[in-house]
């Protein structure tokens, strides 16, 4: 499954560990509804994110899927028409009362945006500043968590020795490893991915998408994503959005091989077929 | 791990503080405008609250010091000043215009447009000096006493020249080139296409950048006050000394008192609205879309 | 009119420009150049300028500059991030503070000569002071400064902001660390303007930091600025016109070195901050 030529990734392949035998529910969304004004986009989602899996969420554009990830990490309260109803429980805290510390809440689940966006400041300022802001103080401490970073996204070989250029001069495929590394370097718990590799040529996509089966079981990871065959490739569970009477549902949620061989839901069950991964 | 404002991992946040304090600044620039409407009107309120504005149109002639106000000669010498300079600056800034985005060779565009910058950075104290020191007298050659109106007309068109280029070419290039290529499909030759379809497309920004510089030069002092001559009268001839509101006010500053400043406050309102309404217009005519 | 006439007329309205620079900064040369050394820079000037140097008035002009800056740009740059990060559209206080920078941008320069009269010299008790035709300045100066900048700003991409908040910073660490520098240009060229304008300022100069030639001691002194000496000389001193051209090519030239100044502080200091 795994290509073995010289990989660049000082993870090792935790294909033999048992990532999702016995899996916890780290974040339990109930009820959560999403809306920009008057305009509903997600209407009462209830799933469990599990532990040190990989979870999908697959469906056409539009389906509230971003949004949903968006209300996770509160990223919704940068915007002043979003209103979020609901529950999500973070290992037992509910996350979208008032007084949450949201900067903490981003620490600890980080984001991928679906364009990578590294900052227009060199390398090694794009992974230091994070630290710095979360009061890693020592410079010494800094270097070494950026450079393990870029190591475990397999990107120290080939950028080592130009740490201080522009992040912008990056390709694609670097830069949203980068931005990976950006977020990893923050030690966080959960990944929340929005299509990561959509927007990346088929060879960076798949360096990408290898990079997230190797943070399985060290991360959570959520992925949105309308590749159905990279769903099924890297997915533990995945759960299917539609769009009903204009506004986003989820329809089926489920161990991912089950949900993509038997469909329990007719909905998915045409989705699943009609578009050929 | 507890994420509530009351777990001692919860830091200060600096954000709190940063929104009332830059709000504190944008705040401070409308305190700033409501000071100068506050104490210019403070200043001008003796003559205003005598129906002073009467007194400026009825009053004959403007002699202070006996509390005699009428400047309607000092306007009408500042809005032909104005339009003289519009008068001749509006062609001349639009050949520039079109000569920047349609005949200008790449080597000289370049050079060109910095031309521009240069004289639109011209201090106007500079130019009213070299006015004073060579136009006048070349003026003078022609008829005494030299400084007069026509000189600070073309002092004035100088001064606002590189404006009307830079604001023209600007709107040159943002007319869609597909207008510009339809009308050479249809056989248009340059002189067509350029007078009869590309200038009227960007009529608008041309339009705001000539009123934006005639309220420039309605508002403009040192080049007035170098080279008009300063004499109160209506102009009655281009080559007659004239003096504007503004060099006016700049002239007797210094040892006007009571009456006698509150007049030249009010004038200065009376400037700031004419400019205002100007730039208003301007603004407008952008907005026309 | 024919097509090459056409042509003709419009080469020659660039010409007629082009021409009338040249026969300024001609003039402006034959007249002062011979005036000019480094005894004219350095020394006060005697004899009502007519001779000496402007030694003491290049002084007041960099203190008057000096204060139109430490006074504009902080606050400038202030409400130009709120402008940019904390208001919406549509927001009555954000149009409201737009509109007022607006009106303060069409107010003409002996308007403001009259305001900081009335306020900073007379109100304040600052008197003829070049505290108060600084501070008469930065009020004209502001304006222009925070639109430039603000405009800059909004232009900086949503996806950066987007980024930072994803990555727990507070905005005020976005702003400074990431949009502040990638604004950079803007707002450098907004100083550019800024520091253009208050030095080729006259009219506002006259009544408030007044016609003192002499050097300035403290911020509370009267100082000539070199628009003002330049004023002086050519209209209340006879056989001043030399001194005044003279005058006239330095303060062209300062105002080069001014806007080079600002480019270098953009391109290294600015800019550099987000390399390395």
């Amino acid at each position: 499954m795994n290509k073995h030529h010289t990989s660049p990734f000082t993870l090792g392949s935790v294909d033999e560990a048992q990532p999702c035998c016995v899996p916890a529910p780290q974040l339990e969304v109930r009820a959560l509804s999403v809306s920009y004004g008057d305009r509903k986009v997600l209407d009462t989602v209830s799933l469990d994110i599990y532990r040190g899996c990989i979870t999908a969420l697959i469906g056409p554009s539009g389906c509230g899927k971003t949004s949903f990830l968006s209300a996770i990490n509160r990223l919704t309260d940068m915007l002043p028409t979003a209103k979020v109803e609901g529950s999500v429980r973070f290992d037992d805290e509910e996350i979208l009362n008032a007084g949450v510390d949201t900067l903490q809440l981003r620490r600890r689940i980080g984001m991928i945006f679906q364009k990578p966006n590294p900052f227009p400041l060199s390398i090694r300022r794009n992974l230091e500043l994070p630290l710095r802001e979360h009061g890693v103080r020592k410079p010494r401490e800094r270097s070494e968590r950026a450079e393990q970073a870029l190591r475990d996204v397999g990107l120290w070989n080939e950028v080592k020795d130009r740490l201080g250029s522009s992040a912008m001069a990056l390709s694609g495929g670097q830069q949203q490893r980068l931005c990976i590394a950006r977020a990893l370097v923050l030690k966080p718990e959960i990944l929340l991915m929005d299509e990561p590799c959509s927007a990346l040529d088929p060879m960076s996509s798949a360096v990408v998408e290898e990079l997230i089966t190797r943070l399985r079981g060290r991360y959570t990871i959520v992925i949105v994503t309308h590749n159905l065959a990279q769903a099924k490739r890297v997915a533990n569970y995945a759960g299917f959005f539609w769009m009903t009477e204009r506004v986003g549902k989820l329809i089926e949620f489920g161990q991912s091989q089950r949900l993509f061989d038997a469909p329990t839901h007719a909905l998915t069950r045409a989705y699943i077929s009609g578009v050929s991964g | 791990m507890i994420l509530s404002k009351d777990s001692s991992l919860y830091h200060w946040n600096i954000d709190k503080a940063l929104a009332p304090l830059l709000l504190l600044a944008g705040l401070a620039c409308v305190a700033i405008l409501l000071l100068i409407v506050l104490f210019l009107s403070r200043e001008a309120w003796p003559v205003l609250a005598n129906g002073g504005w009467r007194a400026f149109v009825a009053d004959n002639g403007w002699y202070p010091l006996e509390g005699l106000f009428g400047l309607l000669p000092m306007l009408a010498a500042s809005l032909a000043v104005m339009l003289g300079a519009i008068v001749l600056a509006g062609p001349v800034g639009l050949g520039c215009a079109i000569f920047l985005q349609f005949y200008a060779p790449q080597a000289v565009r370049k050079s060109f447009r910095l031309l521009l910058s240069l004289l639109a950075g011209m201090p106007s104290v500079v130019l009213g000096l070299w006015g004073l020191t060579v136009l006048v007298p070349l003026i003078a050659q022609w008829q005494p006493p030299g400084a007069s109106l026509l000189a600070a007309i073309l002092v004035l068109a100088l001064m606002i020249v590189p404006t009307m280029a830079l604001a023209g070419a600007a709107a040159l290039s943002s007319v869609p080139a597909d207008l510009i290529s339809g009308a050479a499909a249809l056989g248009m030759g340059a002189r067509s296409r350029i007078l009869y379809v590309a200038v009227p497309a960007a009529r608008r920004g041309m339009l705001s950048g000539a009123l934006l510089s005639m309220a420039r030069a309605l508002g403009e002092t040192m080049v007035l006050l170098m080279v008009a001559g300063n004499v109160v009268q209506y102009p009655h001839g281009l080559l007659e000394p004239v003096r504007a509101l503004t060099a006016n006010i700049a002239l007797e500053m210094a040892y006007a008192t009571d009456l006698h400043r509150a007049g030249l406050f009010a004038s200065g309102l009376l400037l700031t609205l004419l400019v205002l309404v100007l730039a208003w217009l301007a603004a407008r005519s952008l907005r026309h879309d | 009119m024919t097509e090459r006439l056409f042509t003709w007329t419009i080469w020659l309205s660039a010409a007629l420009v082009a021409a009338a620079l040249m026969w300024v900064i001609g003039d402006l040369f034959s007249l002062g150049a011979a005036h000019l050394s480094l005894d004219f820079l350095l020394s006060a000037p005697r004899d009502a300028g007519r001779s000496g140097g402007i030694g003491p008035i290049l002084v007041a002009t960099v203190l008057i500059i000096g204060v139109t800056l430490t006074v504009a740009l902080p606050l400038g740059l202030m409400a130009a991030v709120w402008l940019a990060e904390f208001t919406v559209r549509g927001d009555a206080l954000g149009n409201a503070i737009r509109l007022s920078l607006d009106v303060m941008a069409g107010v003409p320069s002996i308007v403001y000569g009259l305001f900081g009269n009335a306020f900073f010299s007379i109100y304040l008790g600052m008197g003829f002071s070049i505290l108060s035709g600084g501070l008469t300045l930065a009020c004209m100066v502001l304006p222009v400064f925070i639109r430039t900048s603000e405009m800059g700003l909004a232009a900086v991409s949503d996806a950066w902001r987007q980024g930072a908040s994803a990555l727990g910073m507070t905005r005020s660490a976005a702003i400074w660390h990431i949009l502040l520098p990638a604004a950079s240009p803007a707002i450098g060229a907004g100083i550019m303007l800024g520091i253009g304008r208050a030095t080729a300022e006259t009219a506002a100069l006259i009544f408030t930091s007044g016609y003192v030639d002499r050097m300035p001691e403290s911020l509370l002194d009267s100082g000539r600025s070199l628009s003002v000496h330049i004023y002086d000389l050519s209209m209340n001193v006879t056989g001043g016109d030399t001194a005044a051209h003279a005058s006239a090519l330095v303060l062209i030239a300062l105002i080069i070195v001014f806007n080079l100044l600002a480019q270098w502080f953009t391109d290294r200091w600015l800019h550099r901050r987000q390399l390395a």
